[in-house]
């Protein structure tokens, strides 16, 4: 049976210092790396024979806007069906160039997570097929889930808008 | 778009068609659109486009207290709300430490198992109206109408059911709802059986949908598929087994799986799993009458911060009337953590990823959605097939363009 502090010591013995930050929230090993080595770190766990992490369940990112130079997560969540593990890795990058390669060559699945992570996020994944808006329209020109694009205010009246007036 | 796409070899055509399949075509059975390239009738490309019906439930949910989610998560699969909505209060109650009473738990099973029912139903009856057989559509429809009937006398409502809540039920079951249970375990049986002849050994639907829009199991897992249309390509994963949740681990029940991945897989899998849903609400069922005394009248588990209290102690208890104000107002902050939580969902796995910052609503809410990962390999399933198979393949897949768009 894989346990996580078995995957936590193939990633270390392979990756060194460069995988960090490791912790198990409610029992789901969690570790990051740098952005550049996300494929690397995909690649291995679906490669190695004992980690066979070879499902990607869900792909998606998280908006920090005060963690400076880390604004942005995306949150792989992988899952090993033939031993039944789940884990989840991250990697963090800047809002300004959100640059993070992509899963595509790995998983298909990874295909749409992304294009939905690019549409509400503005994550650019390096090398993505078709990387263009999968949920808002096109001529969108903002990323509606950064933490800047704060919901209405629901008790506004300034608004006048004879169709929906409130 | 028809001046690059470069016809099969051996076609006679002069140019590839362009044909548009939706937003609003009847055999989409949603709103979501299919631009199809034919070369005369056969798919050449697809291209999918969603977000239709978009509504923005991740970000809405972040101005939300818990309970104020759950009617969200009813607008993703409509055709098995009540899975997500249970989805949803096992997600909360993880990231609590709640301990859900065992009556509940299997409370619980009967509603996921009855949505599941329902969902599988609508699904194979709708491939029965693509492949040109209406009457077992209307047939069956009269028992989801009973399953809607069970969720009606449970919460109150039927389609986007909002039922139960962080730690249990609204209320009891009523002696009618156990009655309206009973009934559809007395008869169900004998209407899916005679739905099944009109359909599994059909020689018309079998020619319709064996070898259609098949997947392997290798390709069908790096689609991210999951569900019953990962398991008619020969994969055993089903969340209730792998991890187990709402004491699904007290009941016996196996996993069907197919081994084609075609349509023809697909439609037998749902209506296994149909029967095992059968036996699974039997079980519960019974376990449910077992318990006796004051336990047999256990509905919630105790958690005052999450839970509104009873009406009329609200009106005569002083802590009760600060808890409902409190939770009703969203004052209650959620403890900080990070959770994904997933349940089998009639389509798949319907995860649930949450962070907490200690704040009244959710720092970030992401739903996974089954549909939406495997309907991008529509394109794949259908090349080189004929426009009608790839109307059948859409509709096997179970495709809802609620759950598509979140």
């Amino acid at each position: 049976m894989l346990s996580n502090e078995t995957i936590k010591q193939r990633l270390i013995e392979k990756f060194g210092e460069q995988v960090t930050n490791f912790a198990e929230p409610y029992g789901m090993l969690t570790f990051e790396a740098p952005k550049d080595m996300n494929l690397k770190v995909i690649q291995f766990l679906y490669d190695d024979p004992e980690l066979k992490f070879r499902f990607l369940t869900d792909l998606q990112a998280v908006h920090y806007p005060h963690e400076k130079e880390r604004e942005l997560a995306v949150v792989y969540h992988l899952h090993n069906l033939e031993d039944n593990v789940r884990i989840r890795f991250k990697v963090f990058t800047n809002s300004n160039n959100p640059d993070v390669f992509t899963a595509t060559k790995i998983f298909e699945a990874a295909n749409w997570m992304e294009r939905e992570t690019y549409d509400f996020f503005g994550v650019n994944f390096v090398g993505h097929p078709n990387l263009k808006r999968i949920l808002n329209v096109d001529e969108m020109d903002y990323f509606p889930m950064r933490k800047e694009y704060p919901l209405e205010e629901q008790t506004r009246v300034d608004k006048d808008d004879e169709m929906f007036g409130r | 778009m028809s001046d690059h796409i470069i016809l099969p070899e051996g076609s006679i055509e002069k140019n590839t068609t362009t044909l548009n399949l939706g937003p609003t075509h009847p055999a989409t059975h949603g709103v979501f659109q299919n631009i199809l390239e034919l070369d005369g009738e056969r798919i050449v490309s697809a291209e999918q486009t969603v977000g239709y019906i978009h509504r923005a439930f991740e970000k809405i949910a972040e101005r939300r207290p818990l309970y104020q989610i759950t009617p969200l998560t009813d607008r993703l699969n409509y055709c098995s709300a009540p899975i997500n909505n249970m989805g949803w209060h096992l997600t909360c109650e993880k990231l609590l430490g709640i301990k859900t009473p065992k009556r509940v738990d299997y409370l619980r099973i009967i509603i996921m198992e009855l949505a599941r029912i329902s969902d599988h139903l609508i699904c194979n009856s709708i491939v029965g109206v693509d492949t040109g057989a209406y009457t077992g559509f209307l047939y069956v429809m009269q028992y989801r109408e009973l399953i809607y009937e069970i969720y009606e006398e449970v919460c109150g409502s039927r389609l986007t059911t909002n039922i139960g809540r962080i730690g249990g039920f609204e209320r009891n079951f009523t002696a009618k709802a156990f009655e309206r249970v009973e009934k559809f375990l007395d008869e169900y049986p004998k209407v899916l059986r005679e739905f099944n002849n009109m359909f599994k050994r059909n020689r018309i639907f079998m020619e319709r949908t064996i070898g259609v829009g098949p997947i392997s199991a290798e390709r069908a897992l790096n689609y991210g598929f999951t569900g019953p249309n990962l398991r008619a390509a020969g994969v055993d994963y089903d969340v209730r087994v792998h991890t187990p949740y709402s004491s699904y681990d007290d009941l016996e029940f196996t996993v069907p799986v197919g081994s084609t991945g075609d349509c023809y897989d697909r439609f037998l899998v749902r209506d296994q799993e149909m029967w095992q849903s059968i036996s699974l609400i039997n079980q519960a069922y019974r376990k449910v009458q077992e318990f006796k005394g004051a336990e047999a009248d256990v509905y919630h588990a105790d958690v005052p911060e999450y839970y509104l209290p009873d009406k009329n102690d609200v009106y005569t208890k002083m802590e009760a009337l600060i808890w409902h104000f409190k939770i009703v107002m969203g004052e209650i902050d959620i403890p900080p953590g990070e959770v994904y939580n997933s349940v089998e969902g009639g389509n798949g796995e319907v995860g649930f990823y949450l962070i907490s910052d200690g704040g009244r609503s959710p720092y970030r809410l992401h739903f996974r959605r089954p549909c939406f990962v495997y309907y991008q390999a529509f394109e794949e399933l259908v090349k080189g097939s004929m426009l009608s198979d790839a109307i059948i393949t859409m509709s096997s897949l179970n495709l809802i363009a609620g759950e598509m768009d979140g």
